[in-house]
């Protein structure tokens, strides 16, 4: 039988900012490299996004930040997912984001930090690398 | 996860077990026919499917939200399949059915999916049903399909259902389009969701007209609810529960699971003949000359 395998990614904000300007774009730009985006809206809280992802059998998930949350948000999905048993799930992040806290997200163990003008090319190939990592798991 | 792992979650009603059985199964992997040869058959039969369609923007979501509040005040487990279009340029999508029913996501209780249409005509309708199968055998008494409707995808997902709901709203051009696609006489019950908007009453009036005409049996085929304010839904689920039991006594509920399951059967047929099929014709490298439908009979009559 033919397998039909396509890379599902989430995308989501969580936290009370409700800029989703730089998350829809990244959901439209990945749904035109191929990837099906399970979108899940502004306001969440790591534990929805969390469950979410797992229901969803995602390959990655994509959190987007801009009012300076990052730093303690980001790493809350990461540490709900391992909660849930999902550790394996990789989390990549976006937004306003200085230089110096990149160290500390990547620390708290999200893959990829973008921040305003990375080219979409670079954003589409890092989600497809931590898609496929995942798959080879 | 190993497949005995996999499958010792799905017995579990382990989330992270379900989500990737769907996975697998949506996919097509190898493990597909172990994980649904493993299913508890006995809470397969009695779930009740409900299918909801619509055109886009008449609720169907919000509509599905409520359903779902409603059902978890009596502890019901529950299964939600959104089905969202494929791109047929990249093949991507947006699956943004769940943005609306995030309230539920950490109710363990509410398993969610959602669900791309890949394309695939009648391998949608395999899929969803694999995947409610899943569903109901880990325990969820209800499943909802939500697509959006009028294409030939998604009568095909409504076949899979046992009560389909027709979601439209007044001040959509669209809805005199979907009765012309036929859907309206699908339609177990029409939603005129809304219902506290200008020319609500119209619409339910002129679809009470339209299923007379049609020589529909129920007399009260149209439900009226405002679904983000919760209004109607309790109504809407009695009358669910009235048309459900209607069609046990009358034998239809066994009908249309019968027709479901004789088209699920032939989807698989077909998901499972294409690649073969195309290999063979690519392999015959036939001339570009001549009737296609000749050279397929000749094909599948040496087969």
């Amino acid at each position: 039988m033919e397998t039909t395998h396509k890379y599902r990614v989430l995308i989501g904000k969580p936290g009370l900012d409700g800029h989703d300007r730089g998350a829809k774009f990244i959901a439209r730009a990945l749904r035109d490299a191929g990837f099906e985006v399970v979108y899940t809206g502004i306001r969440r809280s790591p534990e929805e996004i969390a469950a979410a992802a797992i229901q969803e059998d995602v390959d990655a998930v994509g959190l987007s930040s801009l009012s300076g949350a990052h730093i303690r948000l980001f790493p809350a999905v990461v540490e709900a997912l391992r909660k849930a048993g999902a550790q394996d799930i990789p989390v990549l992040g976006g937004g306003v984001i200085p230089e110096e806290d990149i160290v500390t997200l990547k620390a708290a163990g999200i893959v990829e930090i973008f921040t305003p003008g990375t080219p979409i090319d670079k954003i589409i190939s890092a989600y497809r690398e931590a898609c496929e990592k995942k798959s080879s798991v | 996860m190993t497949i005995d792992r996999l499958l010792e979650g799905l017995k579990q009603r382990d989330p992270r077990a379900i989500g990737r059985a769907i996975t697998l199964v949506e996919n097509g992997d190898e493990s597909a026919q172990a994980i649904l040869s493993s299913l508890d058959e006995d809470l397969i039969s009695q779930a009740i499917i409900l299918g909801i369609t619509g055109p886009p923007g008449a609720g169907k979501s919000t509509l599905t939200n409520g359903i779902i509040s409603e059902l978890r005040q009596s502890r019901k487990r529950i299964g939600i399949i959104a089905i969202d279009p494929s791109s047929p340029i990249s093949g991507g999508a947006i699956l943004g059915d769940r943005i609306r029913m995030m309230q539920h996501a950490t109710d363990r209780d509410v398993v969610m999916r959602s669900m791309a249409t890949r394309g695939r005509l009648g391998g949608l309708c395999a899929t969803a049903g694999a995947a409610v199968r899943i569903m109901s055998s880990c325990g969820c008494s209800t499943i909802i399909i939500e697509t959006v409707g009028v294409g030939q995808s998604e009568m095909d997902i409504i076949r899979l259902a046992d009560i389909t709901l027709l979601v439209l709203a007044p001040g959509l051009g669209d809805d005199i389009q979907a009765m012309k696609a036929g859907l309206l006489e699908v339609a177990d019950i029409l939603v005129v969701n809304k219902a506290d908007c200008k020319g609500a009453d119209i619409l339910a009036m002129d679809l009470e007209t339209v299923s007379r005409q049609e020589g529909a049996t129920n007399q009260a085929r149209v439900s009226m609810t405002v679904a983000t304010e919760n209004k109607g839904i309790t109504e809407l689920l009695e009358r669910i529960a009235e048309v459900d039991s209607e069609h046990r006594d009358s034998g239809e509920r066994e009908k249309r699971r019968r027709g479901a399951h004789d088209q699920e059967v032939l989807d698989w047929c077909l998901e499972i003949l294409r690649p073969r099929l195309l290999a063979e014709i690519t392999k015959r490298d036939l001339p570009l000359l001549g009737d296609p439908r000749l050279k397929a009979k000749e094909i599948l009559e040496e087969q």
